[in-house]
């Protein structure tokens, strides 16, 4: 409510509205984070490596792979969007850029939103992308596929969205990154719980409609929260 | 309304008041527990299919109870600092929180021993379970995350929204043993139903039950105080307090 007013207030005073600041922020860190192609490669590549640790640590069996596939490129896309967590925010507080974001007329529930859109876009999306060819590799069934890419779309979104509260707590602190996992793992276990267990019944043939709309619930809740909960985080982080 | 809770949350007036009730709740809750553990111990008839092994439950059911309320209470407390910015609210969640964490990790500690007899293994990854070691997790994130800021004030802002977020575990703890069909029973105590167990197995489970409740109460008012003299030691009051000992001696 409050938030439309001011955003009308600011449109008529020829300040940017709610819609340009989220599009400018979201197309600023989209461009930021395509300028570093290496970093935007590093979660993949940690992913990739994760998954091939396994067979080389369990058993090369494929039918033992295909049993733990789907938890398996889970938990690895899991670990692979908390490493890229740290980044979220802290270069921007490095270089002030997140007090001037902050200090901006829109809200900082929205700016924020932008940002873990745009992380979702360079860390989620890809990691979806990529997860059919390492399943292949494990032997899972080919008709789980489409299941597999779904529920990491969808649940990897609501890692990113999460995942923000913990950076937007610890992006202050000189060593957050350990206490950042602590924070956050957590609460990343029922997005795991049901984007593995989904797959897994995909696997056995059986419906999961029903299961991938309480993920979509998740992730519609935390797309409520996270995003006021990190800007309000922020806030703290900046002013020590 | 506003005057009470300006009063309230006044450390001077709350340290006043709560140096009287402290006896009390420390002395109840004692004898409470006392009378419970010996009842349910000695006294209480043994289960006909657990036998004697059950009566870990006098144990392992208020802790388990109380390490969910302790959470809620931290929420609420955290609540209240964030929104009016009652720095008192804060102390109370800080002062709260290992005490929570211990609770967690006892009904979980009881909870594997009590499942050596009855389930024939120490752990299952159980819904319940699980949800519990996660609330121990989160327990402990929040205490690292206070400890983690230089300032005082900037820990107990992220450790309150921090506890808000977690909140959203309890009813997932809750409700555990209904969503899922779990190797876990039910709840023992509900407001709306007969206890399913005779009267002289649930009235020392029952005396447990407030037992802990008085001594969590009386833990978290004696740490709440301590605070307040660790976050003040310069006030007048404070000062005048320390002569007035002083003296005394």
């Amino acid at each position: 409510m409050s938030a439309e007013r001011a955003a009308t207030d600011n449109t008529a005073a020829g300040l940017p509205g709610l819609w340009q600041g989220f599009s400018a922020t979201l197309y600023r860190d989209c461009r930021l984070r395509f300028r570093r192609r290496s970093e935007l490669a590093n979660p993949l590549i940690f992913f990739a490596l994760v998954v091939t640790l396994f067979p080389l640590g369990l058993s090369p069996d494929s039918t033992l792979l295909a049993e733990i596939a789907p938890g398996l490129l889970w938990v690895a896309a899991l670990l692979a969007v908390l490493l890229s967590l740290d980044g979220l925010f802290r270069d921007d507080f490095d270089d002030g850029t997140l007090e001037q974001l902050l200090l901006a007329p829109q809200p900082a529930g929205v700016l924020v939103l932008a940002k873990i859109v745009a992380h979702w876009l360079t860390t989620g999306l890809p990691l979806a992308l990529l997860s059919p060819l390492l399943a292949v590799m494990l032997a899972l069934p080919g008709h789980s596929m489409g299941v597999l890419m779904l529920t990491l779309l969808v649940g990897s979104a609501t890692l990113s969205l999460i995942g923000a509260i913990g950076a937007a707590l610890t992006v202050g602190l000189r060593r957050g990154g350990v206490l950042l996992s602590l924070l956050i793992l957590p609460l990343y276990a029922p997005v795991l719980i049901f984007g593995a267990g989904i797959v897994r019944l995909a696997v056995e043939g059986a419906v999961v409609t029903p299961w991938l709309a309480l993920m979509g619930a998740m992730l519609a809740l935390s797309l409520l929260a996270a995003p006021w909960a990190a800007g309000a985080a922020l806030k703290l982080s900046l002013d020590g | 309304m506003w005057p009470i809770i300006h009063k309230l949350g006044s450390p001077k007036w709350f340290y006043t008041m709560s140096g009287r009730w402290l006896p009390f709740l420390w002395g109840i809750g004692a004898i409470l527990i006392t009378i419970g553990s010996l009842w349910g111990l000695a006294f209480a008839p043994a289960d006909y299919q657990q036998g004697d092994s059950f009566r870990i439950l006098y144990v392992h059911v208020p802790a388990a109870i109380l390490a969910q309320s302790c959470f809620a209470m931290m929420a609420l407390c955290s609540v209240i600092f964030l929104v009016w910015r009652i720095k008192l609210a804060d102390m109370a969640a800080g002062a709260a929180a290992p005490f929570g964490a211990a609770m967690t990790f006892s009904a979980l500690f009881s909870g594997a021993i009590w499942g050596v007899p009855t389930w024939g293994t120490w752990w299952v990854w159980d819904a319940r379970l699980t949800s519990m070691l996660l609330l121990l997790f989160i327990y402990l994130g929040i205490m690292a995350l206070r400890g983690a800021f230089a300032s005082r004030d900037g820990g107990a802002r992220a450790a309150a929204i921090l506890t808000l977020v977690g909140v959203i575990n309890l009813p997932i703890i809750k409700y555990s043993v209904v969503w899922w069909n779990t190797l876990h029973q039910g709840a023992t105590f509900s407001l709306t139903e007969k206890p399913a167990m005779p009267a002289s197995m649930w009235l020392p489970l029952l005396l447990m039950v407030i037992g802990f409740y008085l001594i969590f109460a009386a833990v978290t008012v004696a740490r709440t105080r301590n605070e307040i003299i660790r976050r003040q030691p310069s006030a007048r009051w404070v000062r005048a307090l320390a002569q007035g000992e002083r003296n005394g001696l």
